[in-house]
């Protein structure tokens, strides 16, 4: 893949909830290995734009297009396949398992497959998958707490073991909703700087994110939402710069 | 991770077979060593681990197991009628019928989830047990239910001379005859097999995204997993093993009838996997044995058994004492289960093996004063149930 494939295409996506439009017109190109972010008001659609990204919800109209093919009308679990890994805003995680054990299960979708009745293999014998795994929960610094149950966890807590949920699988192109929402400053460096390291990797990523601050850290491009049109798009400077911007969101925040 | 190391499971595995090979002799001084009701532990014990494989580890509710019993038994002593009166082929077959009918169930009940998969399943059960008394009477002999007869072909035993008795021949292996305590040994070998195959599901990647999809399933499908598969699979397993646990009701008893299949029997599996702790792997088991004691040993108290028990007090006392615990014994046995099972869920919601489990947490924190590493019982508990 050249540095200027495009990974994700949202192609013209309309989506509207009970005659409010959502999303409308949303024409989005996501380059090969660079951080695109998505920023905007509250309501103005970000998550539902990754929601349909990742299957959740069907657009009206238009499509999206990953690596060259749609995966509009797709089931989730095939779009993960794919390679399309999302972090949510409220972290989703499986609180009755361990913090090893959450990351592992992941790490077998990636390995094995959607489905696989293994029921006779051991655990315990799967090595790689675990040492993959511990690799992770040490590089969002929660190393050492394997058998603690994920439901104890703390609510920023939570969000890294998601982001470790994600990077086990090696995604291709990870989308984020909020990574450090909840977090404190220096857990939100702490994040930063992972992400900084992920991308050195040459990992897709769409980040939405309210934290100007980590959005100008990370981002290549930024997208502008408002009410569920597209009101700016480009590199950091020339949406910083943007009147449009300033107006409906920069502004109103600073 | 250290509780689920090979060594640990296999003492596990040693320390499971050794109880219950040596059941006749440990329940004895509770009344319980008759084979008819170490029978019904072993083959209950069965049907509530399969039962737990679906409700414990994956967390659907069924309320339709029972139909799977009753496949297992028609299935089983259709073989006897028809092949043989050997126990393996009534076995064999029984648990694949069982399987075949739970994969066409679950394909249709697994659509949903939670209280309406749970109303589903037990739609079908009612479904299965009245088309038995009805349309079905061809195979299920409607309300006499399906009994062995003279003129039963048994083709292989014909074929390969097994000896005439006379009279109504009985199940056999290896020469033996299952009823009384032969009976008992060989369901309890396959309560042993039983209990090492959930073992295995529990420790494997499988069993790991059943416990997933229990915990958060909409989670498992952006995780990349399929989860119909799994859940189809989780009930075609426990579905095999309700399969197995009706064949060996058949063959300690060769005769199948359709009120095994009613709602009823559907209810008492799922009381017994909450008593004795859903999601455990010895849970269920304990659950059935005390159901199915309660049944049979409580059930059988009468007035005079408990003047006998009381006669130690003086007798204004005695009499006082046998007035209050009348209602709960003999026929009145089910009052006694409720209210255990009412007392188990309010204080005990993980079951009796959380009440095991608190036991031990509190002996080994008085045993070591305090713990260095500062792992407090409020730590132990947020481990999940093993």
């Amino acid at each position: 893949m050249s540095k200027d494939a495009t990974v994700l295409h949202v192609d013209d996506v309309h989506k509207s909830f009970g005659g409010l439009a959502a999303l409308s017109e949303i024409n989005l190109e996501v380059k090969s290995g660079t951080t695109h972010a998505i920023i905007g008001p509250n309501g103005a659609g970000k998550s539902t734009l990754l929601n349909v990204c990742i299957g959740r919800i069907a657009p009206d109209t238009g499509a999206v297009v990953f690596d060259g093919s749609v995966i509009t009308g797709k089931q989730p679990y095939e779009i993960n396949q794919l390679g399309v890994v999302r972090v949510f805003q409220t972290p989703e995680i499986f609180p009755d398992l361990t913090i090893l054990q959450n990351v592992m299960v992941p790490a077998f979708a990636k390995r094995d497959g959607a489905f696989r009745l293994n029921a006779m293999q051991r655990l315990s014998g799967q090595r790689e998958i675990r040492e993959e795994a511990e690799h992770w929960l040490a590089d969002v610094g929660l190393g050492g707490k394997n058998d603690l149950v994920a439901a104890s966890l703390s609510r920023g807590d939570k969000r890294r073991l998601e982001l470790a949920m994600g990077l086990v699988q090696h995604p291709r192109l990870f989308l984020l909703d909020e990574p450090t929402a909840g977090m404190s400053r220096h857990d939100t460096n702490a994040t930063i700087d992972l992400l900084m390291k992920i991308k050195e990797r040459g990992m897709t990523k769409v980040i939405i994110e309210h934290d100007m601050h980590v959005v100008f850290s990370l981002a290549d491009r930024i997208t502008v939402l408002a009410q569920g049109q597209i009101i700016a798009d480009g590199t950091p400077e020339e949406v910083r710069g943007n009147p449009k911007v300033q107006e409906a969101y920069l502004g109103g925040t600073h | 991770m250290d509780a689920t190391t090979l060594r640990n499971d296999l003492v596990y595995m040693a320390i499971f077979t050794l109880a219950v090979l040596t059941m006749p002799f440990w329940l004895d001084p509770f009344g319980a060593n008759y084979p008819d009701l170490l029978q019904r532990f072993a083959i209950y014990g069965i049907f509530a681990i399969g039962f737990n494989i679906l409700f414990g580890f994956t967390g659907y509710l069924s309320f339709g197991h029972a139909a799977f019993l009753g496949v297992g038994s028609y299935a089983a002593v259709w073989s006897f009628k028809l092949l043989s009166m050997n126990a393996i082929p009534a076995i064999v077959f029984g648990t694949v019928a069982a399987g075949l009918f739970s994969v066409v169930i679950g394909y249709v009940c697994l659509r949903r989830a939670g209280i309406y998969f749970a109303i589903l399943t037990l739609a079908f059960a009612q479904m299965s047990y009245n088309l038995a008394y009805s349309v079905l009477t061809p195979i299920t002999n409607g309300e006499t239910g399906l009994q062995l007869s003279l003129q039963d072909p048994r083709i292989l035993d014909r074929v390969f001379g097994a000896p005439e008795t006379g009279g109504l021949p009985f199940p056999v292996f290896l020469g033996y005859e299952l009823n009384g305590y032969p009976g008992f040994y060989f369901c309890a070998v396959l309560l042993i097999v039983a209990f090492f195959v959930s073992l295995r599901i529990s420790r494997s990647p499988f069993g790991m995204a059943l416990r997933a999809i229990k915990s958060n399933q909409t989670r498992m499908g952006y995780t990349g997993f399929s989860t119909r598969p799994y859940t189809l699979a989780s009930f075609v397993i426990s579905g095999m093993y309700a399969g197995l646990a009706g064949a060996l009701l058949a063959v300690t008893d060769p005769l199948a009838g359709a009120e095994r299949m009613q709602w009823t029997a559907s209810g008492e599996v799922v009381l017994m996997t909450i008593l004795g702790g859903a999601g455990t792997l010895v849970g269920p088991i304990i659950g059935a044995g005390v159901i199915k004691y309660f049944e049979n040993i409580f059930s059988a108290f009468h007035e005079a058994r408990l003047h006998e028990v009381f006669a130690f007090l003086p007798d204004g006392l005695e009499d006082v004492l046998v007035t209050i615990t009348r209602p709960f014994v003999g026929e009145g046995w089910h009052l006694t289960l409720g209210v255990i099972f009412m007392l188990i869920v309010i204080f005990l919601p993980g079951g009796l093996m959380e009440g095991v489990r608190r036991v031990r947490s509190a002996i080994g924190r008085s045993s070591s004063g305090h713990d260095p590493s500062g792992r407090s019982e409020e730590q132990a508990k947020l481990h999940p149930a093993e």
